[in-house]
């Protein structure tokens, strides 16, 4: 615990507050007596990609859907982009869990990628050409406009997942935050969505996910957030991804074979 | 039948009941999709002690006292429900489930123990309705729908429950797109702009308005019925939720209307004598209507598997 709390008091990142696309501070969110992620600080870098990792169970989730509001934390500040969370909504887009929604709901690909395009549209507006064309266009962008007429449940989970992330595409934001977007996913998808997240990082666009697979972490992030319910360490992948940091994170539950892997990494 | 016959006698029953069905039908394709359809179960229960305590304080059966005591019974049941779920640690299904059936019972108990004799107000009414006594007999055939002197004599649960059913268009509506995102995204819906705790809130408000409206007129056996069968039946004939919410309304409407008319000349057709009630019909009816297209609907499998084309 005492390295925890040192690695807690480490120098602040680059962006202020002000400037962060996401910066939470103190933040305590509690599902019955034991929170679930408690008195967390996380100050996401700008047009960069950021993995929160961490054991089943850390709160990874749950800290992104208290980012987004979704769950009312018990304390805790979110700023986005410099201001309110509620003032800033519209320049958030999320992509949940595969596994959070029921796919057998009655609806197409089409559709779903219209819901994010939902503030546009607003409570009464039509559907028009230039709203599918918008949607069609997200769908080839993750590589799925021949599918846009198919029943959601007909689809593989991959599948599935680039139409969440299309519908997310849609929202047009500056902060993507994914919940575990590659959780079951093929290899062809993996890579379609890794793509897409590079191409919005390039465009100046600020991703943060969850995400379980330690291996792909420095493939493909720039910034880690390690959590165990606390915070453990935030920063570059290549200062903050070491073997310490993990054990630190995972405690026995990570698999030696896992450690064996990672063993590489700086200790 | 000739006219001078049927709009007496079977005309406002008929569109009673087609309004009652097609407003419980429409919030009911939400609630089935939000796994919440035991909700309007619930209400139709609950609601019962409501009206029979709005009966002792006003010593009267009128609408605005039982619409007021029903709602008030719904509130009542809605934080019951949440009290049991929070300090109990149980499953939302399961609170429901307690609060609805010892809240009806309550109800049957206050109705069994007071003096309700004098007036229509009795357990078989709660459960049945009285869809048949719902006659016009200022109505003396067709030409009557234009004589405003014959009007004035129309049962006033017509109307009732034609602007209830009309709200309920109205919400369906106007919130037709939140109401489908957050059905199938919750939390994604939050982040595009959508409230989802009221309108989810909403959505069972206009369910009880219906269930309460059209518990008066037809009991509350044909409340339950159709707040499930017509969507869940629905369902299975169509992946889009327009064409489903169209079909549960086709289905209601088919319900009512064939229940209705089984009730009242199926016995005979059989050799039988007297009628059976309405409301059990097209409550049965329904359920038929679900047992059918469970078996021969294009979209009764679940999808969830990958299924070729």
């Amino acid at each position: 615990m005492l390295q925890l709390a040192t690695r807690d008091g480490s120098p602040a990142p680059a962006a202020g507050l002000d400037h962060s696309p996401l910066a939470i501070r103190g933040l305590t969110v509690s599902y019955g007596e034991k929170p679930a992620v408690f008195s967390v600080d996380m100050t996401v870098q700008p047009g960069a990609m950021t993995a929160i990792i961490g054991p089943n169970g850390a709160g990874k989730s749950t800290l992104l859907k208290a980012a987004l509001g979704i769950i009312r934390p018990l304390s805790g500040q979110v700023t986005v982009l410099g201001r309110s969370l509620d003032a800033q909504r519209a320049r958030i887009a999320y992509v949940p869990q595969r596994a959070s929604v029921d796919w057998d709901f009655p609806t197409h690909v089409m559709d779903v990628v219209l819901m994010g395009l939902n503030r546009e549209l607003g409570l009464l507006g039509r559907v028009r050409a230039w709203h599918k064309a918008r949607a069609m266009d997200c769908l080839r962008r993750v590589g799925m406009q021949d599918f846009a007429d198919r029943q959601i449940g007909q689809l593989s989970g991959g599948q599935q997942q680039r139409v969440f992330l299309a519908r997310a595409l849609a929202q047009d934001a500056e902060l993507y935050l994914l919940d575990e977007p590659f959780a079951g996913v093929d290899a062809a998808t993996e890579k379609a969505i890794i793509s897409v997240l590079k191409a919005l990082k390039d465009a100046g666009k600020t991703v943060v996910a969850v995400h379980h697979d330690l291996s792909t972490v420095a493939d493909y992030f720039d910034n880690v957030f390690l959590i165990n319910t606390r915070k453990v360490a935030e920063g570059p992948v290549s200062e903050v991804f070491t073997a310490g940091n993990l054990q630190a994170a995972y405690g026995g539950r990570l698999a030696t074979a896992q450690v064996d892997q990672l063993s590489a990494l700086p200790a | 039948m000739s006219g001078a016959e049927f709009v007496p006698l079977s005309l406002t029953p008929l569109l009673i009941g087609i309004c009652a069905a097609v407003a419980c039908a429409l919030p009911g394709n939400f609630l089935v999709l939000r796994r919440q359809a035991l909700i309007g179960d619930a209400i139709s229960h609950v609601v019962l002690p409501g009206i029979v305590v709005a009966f002792l304080l006003t010593g009267v059966i009128s609408a605005w006292p039982m619409m007021l005591g029903a709602a008030g019974a719904a509130v009542i049941a809605v934080i019951l429900i949440e009290a049991v779920r929070r300090l109990g640690r149980i499953e939302p299904g399961a609170a429901m489930g307690v609060v609805f059936t010892a809240m009806f019972a309550f109800g049957v108990l206050l109705l069994e123990q007071t003096d309700t004799s004098s007036v229509h107000l009795d357990v078989e009414h709660a459960l049945y309705g009285n869809l048949e006594s719902l006659i016009w007999l200022d109505a003396t055939g067709w030409a009557s729908l234009m004589d405003p002197e014959a009007l004035r004599g129309l049962p006033s649960e017509l109307p009732r429950m034609a602007l209830t059913l009309l709200a309920v268009c109205l919400f369906t509506w106007l919130f037709w797109r939140p109401l489908k995102i957050s059905t199938f995204d919750e939390g994604f819906a939050g982040t595009v702009g959508i409230a989802t705790a009221p309108l989810g809130l909403a959505l069972v408000i206009v369910a009880a308005v219906a269930a309460v409206a059209a518990f008066d007129a037809v009991g509350s056996i044909i409340v339950i019925a159709m707040f499930i069968c017509p969507p869940a039946a629905a369902r299975m004939m169509t992946n889009r939720l327009e064409r489903q919410v169209a079909w549960s309304v086709v289905f209601a409407v088919a319900a009512a209307v064939s229940g209705y008319v089984l009730a009242g000349y199926g016995p005979l057709w059989l050799g039988g004598a007297d009628a059976i009630s309405a409301a059990g019909m097209i409550a049965t009816m329904s359920g038929v209507i679900l047992a059918v297209t469970a078996r021969f609907g294009p979209c009764r499998t679940r999808t969830g598997a990958p299924v070729q084309g």
